[in-house]
């Protein structure tokens, strides 16, 4: 049986870690080659590094960093955060990332995500979507949750797939540094949609919040930032929760 | 000391056709001491005393790369132990579903989707069972390695690891010097790379 997977989240700015309580206020983590060994001995499935201040200086900093965590580390990670073009892929790929996550450019252009699935396989491609309930409708949101679209959040979910992405990875804007649980509601209404693994992020407080999320919200994985970066939650703890719920588990 | 030596003077070719993550292969390498050279050159690859045959992304995209450097007619040919992962398995095999894209015919099987009322690719970590060969020498029964793939090869007489996703299939294969790996083991932590390491070391067996 296929595991559920437990990430952690590496929030990047200037090649240190660094995570935003509902992506305002930033705090200093640690260093992120270091963090990754340490949450790969640990027992995380996989990390994701997203460099929230990705402008085009970034490009060589973070491929930079991509080559120094795929030499340190060996489990898979993904990297996003301002990707944009076909070129942005092929840089973070060819240093050792496993996968991508686009965002916001898929939004914008969403003929993207054809394109990096054709010219990569869709396995290495996950769209990463942020949304927030909007009079009571969920909407995808831009920018790191600050600028609102029209979009659905479920229609968007069906195009992505159909468009070939090869995961999801959805994050709750409501739920996002609340420390109050994931949205199993909106998550096992997406996961039931699609046909492609979903990535659960927002909101996680506690290690019963993460088995909700695999139970009621029926993800594949789920991510996490500063309750693993704080140690309010250790990986080994979680999972050996997870393994007497029934959840299957890689121990 | 002497395993050291040993390790800096084994050539390990990475054939670099421009099809996937070869950089993690040769950092995974580089972690169990031995350094791995990409390359695409037919010289390079017969003087190699290991060759890696990596893949990741589209079976018939590859298949052309392969064919466009002659790589596909000098690949079923060599006699030193050759390890494919993940889509350089599935390559080696008779055909692709996917694509449909005729294959290196080294393994005696078609690989084909997955059912599509399971969620596609088969994305993480899954157990591997019924290990075989010296491929596998130290690693237990059911451990666990990370996949990533949509399609996959049935048993069949080649077949030396299992693994279970709605259906049981080939995790690996392996043909006289020919071994193929579906899940990728340069990322499937320990256990990876101690099946890295016993292909490394494959032939100073004997």
């Amino acid at each position: 049986m296929l595991t559920k997977r437990i990430i952690p989240c590496l929030d990047i700015k200037d090649g240190r870690t660094v995570k935003g309580v509902n992506f305002v206020s930033l705090r200093d983590a640690g260093d992120p080659v270091e963090l990754a060994e340490a949450y790969s001995n640990s027992g995380a499935d996989e990390l994701v590094f997203l460099d929230i201040t990705a402008t085009e200086q970034k490009r060589k900093t973070l491929a930079e960093l991509v080559r120094k965590v795929a030499a340190t580390v060996n489990i898979p990670f993904t990297v996003g955060g301002g990707i944009s073009s076909i070129e942005d892929v092929d840089i973070l790929l060819q240093n050792g990332a496993d996968k991508v996550a686009i965002n916001s450019a898929a939004v914008k252009n969403p003929q993207l995500i054809n394109d990096l699935a054709a010219k990569f396989g869709k396995q290495c491609i996950v769209v990463a979507i942020d949304a927030k309930q909007v009079e009571g409708k969920w909407l995808v949101h831009l920018v790191g949750g600050k600028v609102p679209t029209e979009i659905d959040l479920f229609d968007w979910v069906k195009e992505v797939e159909e468009r070939g992405a090869g995961e999801i990875l959805f994050t709750s804007m409501d739920h996002d540094g609340t420390k109050a649980g994931f949205a199993n509601e909106a998550l096992a209404k997406i996961s039931e949609m699609v046909n492609i693994p979903i990535i659960a992020s927002g909101g996680a407080g506690s290690k019963e919040h993460f088995c909700d999320a695999f139970i009621k919200g029926k993800a594949d994985a789920a991510l996490a930032a500063s309750v693993f970066h704080f140690k309010e939650i250790e990986i080994k703890d979680l999972k050996q929760e997870m393994k007497e719920k029934g959840i299957e588990v890689r121990i | 000391m002497s395993i050291e030596k040993r390790k800096v003077s084994e050539k390990v070719v990475i054939i670099n056709y421009g099809a996937g993550n070869i950089q993690s292969i040769k950092f995974a390498l580089e972690r169990l001491g031995y350094e791995g050279v990409l390359s695409h050159d037919a010289e390079e690859i017969k003087s190699a005393d290991k060759v890696i045959f990596p893949g990741v992304g589209e079976a018939s995209s590859a298949m052309k790369k392969l064919k466009s450097t002659g790589l596909d007619k000098l690949i079923p040919l060599l006699k030193q132990p050759v390890l494919g992962i993940c889509l350089g398995m599935q390559l080696m095999c008779n055909r692709s579903e996917e694509g449909d894209t005729d294959g290196l015919g080294i393994f005696d099987v078609d690989v084909i989707h997955f059912e599509k009322t399971l969620k596609v690719p088969h994305i993480g970590w899954n157990r591997i069972k019924e290990l075989k060969t010296p491929l596998f020498e130290g690693v237990a029964e059911q451990k666990f390695v990370y996949l990533v793939h949509s399609f996959y090869a049935p048993v069949c007489a080649e077949t030396i690891a299992k693994c279970d996703y709605g259906v049981n299939y080939s995790s690996a294969l392996n043909k006289d010097n020919f071994y193929g790996v579906q899940f990728h083991p340069e990322k499937s932590s320990s256990a990876g790379e101690k099946i890295l390491e016993n292909f490394l070391k494959l032939d100073l067996r004997s």
